[in-house]
């Protein structure tokens, strides 16, 4: 865990009090676990558009003639096939196979000028491993100078086209990023998220985030809502996205958590590369599913699931009650055996087994 | 934000509320404890006949993001339990003073009956936290 004691405000303290936000420390932050209750913000998010302040994530610029060098040793996706304004998924892997962090690494100038999106929590290990494990190129650590927004929901792209025109948000492909300004401000517009929903995440200098935040909440183009950590985790765990520290960590490995897609090994060499292959030429021994209980209960991260006998044969990840759905959903490492849609298991709640079985993801369809 | 707290309910510092009529104790959560859970989702209890003990973990309840125990104000033998939540929390949601109350309980042991708070007492606790 990181150091919690000293807490940090992104610039959007002061509008998160004023909207009556129930604040909590999260990774060292203190940050809207909700505002006017999780489910109300999950269905204006999955209906509407909801506003995230993710301000908290870290930006890591790499730079320079060896910052492609660098990415790739780093990073497992391939990065020389990012185009200028193209953005793709990515991981850090460390050299035992597991996983530093998950991220973003945006295409800002090919060859020479890239932005990497990290986790809150990681920001410091993430800048320190990184740095550590450089090819020459120059690295900075950005994430005081960077707020960020996350715009998301079916109406998102129509108020961005609004507060960020003449940009047209609703003309980019998903996974794209563009330089602009917003008053005077410094933005950064991407076509990402973590909800399912269509929309982008903006980053824009700090100073100015509250501006744009307020311009977004207020602009007539369509009705936004603030949205908390709370519906932030529901809404993810509907589209069975990944969060570090609940499906993946420094122990991780890519395959059994479902992320080959974001695996290049045979364009290049990258840190954990033998060991990361080697567990899935050997067979996959356990891999990340979604599964619903056929019986009362909700799981929780950390349950065990278990055979009738008792037997251990995985454990749960993230587990909630799905707002959209108005029923329990899971998300579990289980035995290769029992990852097939229908494989019944049972998830141990508080020392009872009941009856739970595997389905298939995302929970809810978006497309 | 203003909780109902009635009167001729006693509490406990985990937020429930025991209604005492002779040697029946009827358990519940407060307002205040249902504010700050959210929306409940999902209600575990005991079966009737289980015996309790004072403090002694009887049940959850569940909100989107958060599981909660259960405490046993007061020890005894569950008389009744309120089957209603196990399919549908939605009382305990809007009124957890009255249609929303969980168990109730034979009491075993009237002496502790003195050990639970007194409703300006518990009015005290939810004003300082």
């Amino acid at each position: 865990m990181t150091n919690t004691s000293v807490t940090q405000k992104t610039p959007l303290y002061d509008d998160h009090v004023k909207l009556g936000a129930r604040m909590v420390d999260f990774a060292g932050w203190i940050m809207p676990i909700q505002y006017e209750g999780l489910k109300e913000e999950h269905f204006f998010t999955r209906n509407h558009v909801g506003l995230f302040d993710v301000s908290h994530m870290g930006e890591i610029r790499v730079k320079g003639p060896k910052a492609v060098e660098a990415l790739q040793w780093l990073t497992t996706n391939d990065v020389s096939t990012l185009e200028n304004g193209q953005a793709h998924y990515s991981l850090l892997p460390n050299n035992e196979g597991g996983l530093v962090d998950d991220i973003f690494v945006y295409c800002l100038e090919k060859n020479s000028d890239y932005l990497v999106c990290v986790n809150a929590s990681n920001t410091d290990k993430d800048f320190a491993w990184m740095t550590k494990n450089n090819k020459g190129a120059d690295m900075t650590n950005e994430s005081s100078a960077w707020g960020q927004i996350a715009i998301q929901g079916p109406e998102a792209l129509k108020l961005c086209d609004a507060v960020f025109a003449p940009i047209k948000v609703s003309e980019m492909a998903r996974n794209q990023i563009k330089k602009s300004t917003f008053k005077g401000h410094q933005i950064m517009i991407a076509t990402t998220g973590y909800t399912g929903e269509k929309g982008c995440e903006v980053f824009i200098e700090a100073k100015g985030t509250s501006e744009l935040w307020n311009a977004l909440l207020t602009n007539p183009a369509a009705k936004a809502k603030a949205i908390g950590l709370g519906a932030r985790d529901t809404l993810r765990t509907e589209m069975k996205f990944s969060l570090y520290g609940h499906e993946i960590d420094d122990a991780s490995n890519p395959y059994e958590a479902t992320l080959g897609w974001a695996m290049k090994p045979n364009a290049k060499d990258f840190i954990g590369k033998a060991a990361i292959v080697k567990v899935k030429e050997q067979g996959l021994k356990r891999k990340l599913i979604g599964f619903k209980m056929l019986e009362r209960g909700i799981p929780r991260q950390g349950y065990e699931i278990k055979k009738q006998t008792g037997e251990k044969i995985g454990v749960v990840t993230s587990g909630t009650h799905s707002p959209s759905l108005d029923e329990p959903i899971g998300i579990a490492y289980v035995e290769t055996s029992f990852t097939t849609e229908g494989s019944q298991f049972f998830v141990d709640i508080r020392g009872k087994l009941v009856k739970a079985h595997v389905v298939k993801t995302p929970f809810v369809n978006k497309t | 934000m203003s909780f109902n707290i009635p009167e001729n309910y006693l509490y406990t510092k985990d937020h429930e509320w025991a209604l005492v009529q002779s040697n029946i104790a009827t358990i519940g959560i407060t307002e205040f404890a249902k504010d700050q859970l959210g929306e409940v989702v999902y209600v575990d209890l005991p079966k009737v006949g289980d015996k309790l003990n004072q403090n002694q973990t009887f049940g959850v309840v569940e909100s989107v993001k958060a599981v909660s125990d259960l405490y046993a104000p007061i020890s005894g033998t569950v008389t009744e339990v309120n089957a209603a939540l196990l399919d549908n929390p939605d009382s305990l949601n809007t009124n957890p003073n009255t249609e929303g109350w969980l168990i109730k309980v034979q009491i075993s042991s009237e002496s502790e009956i003195s050990s639970l708070m007194k409703p300006e007492d518990y009015k005290k606790l939810i004003t300082q936290s």
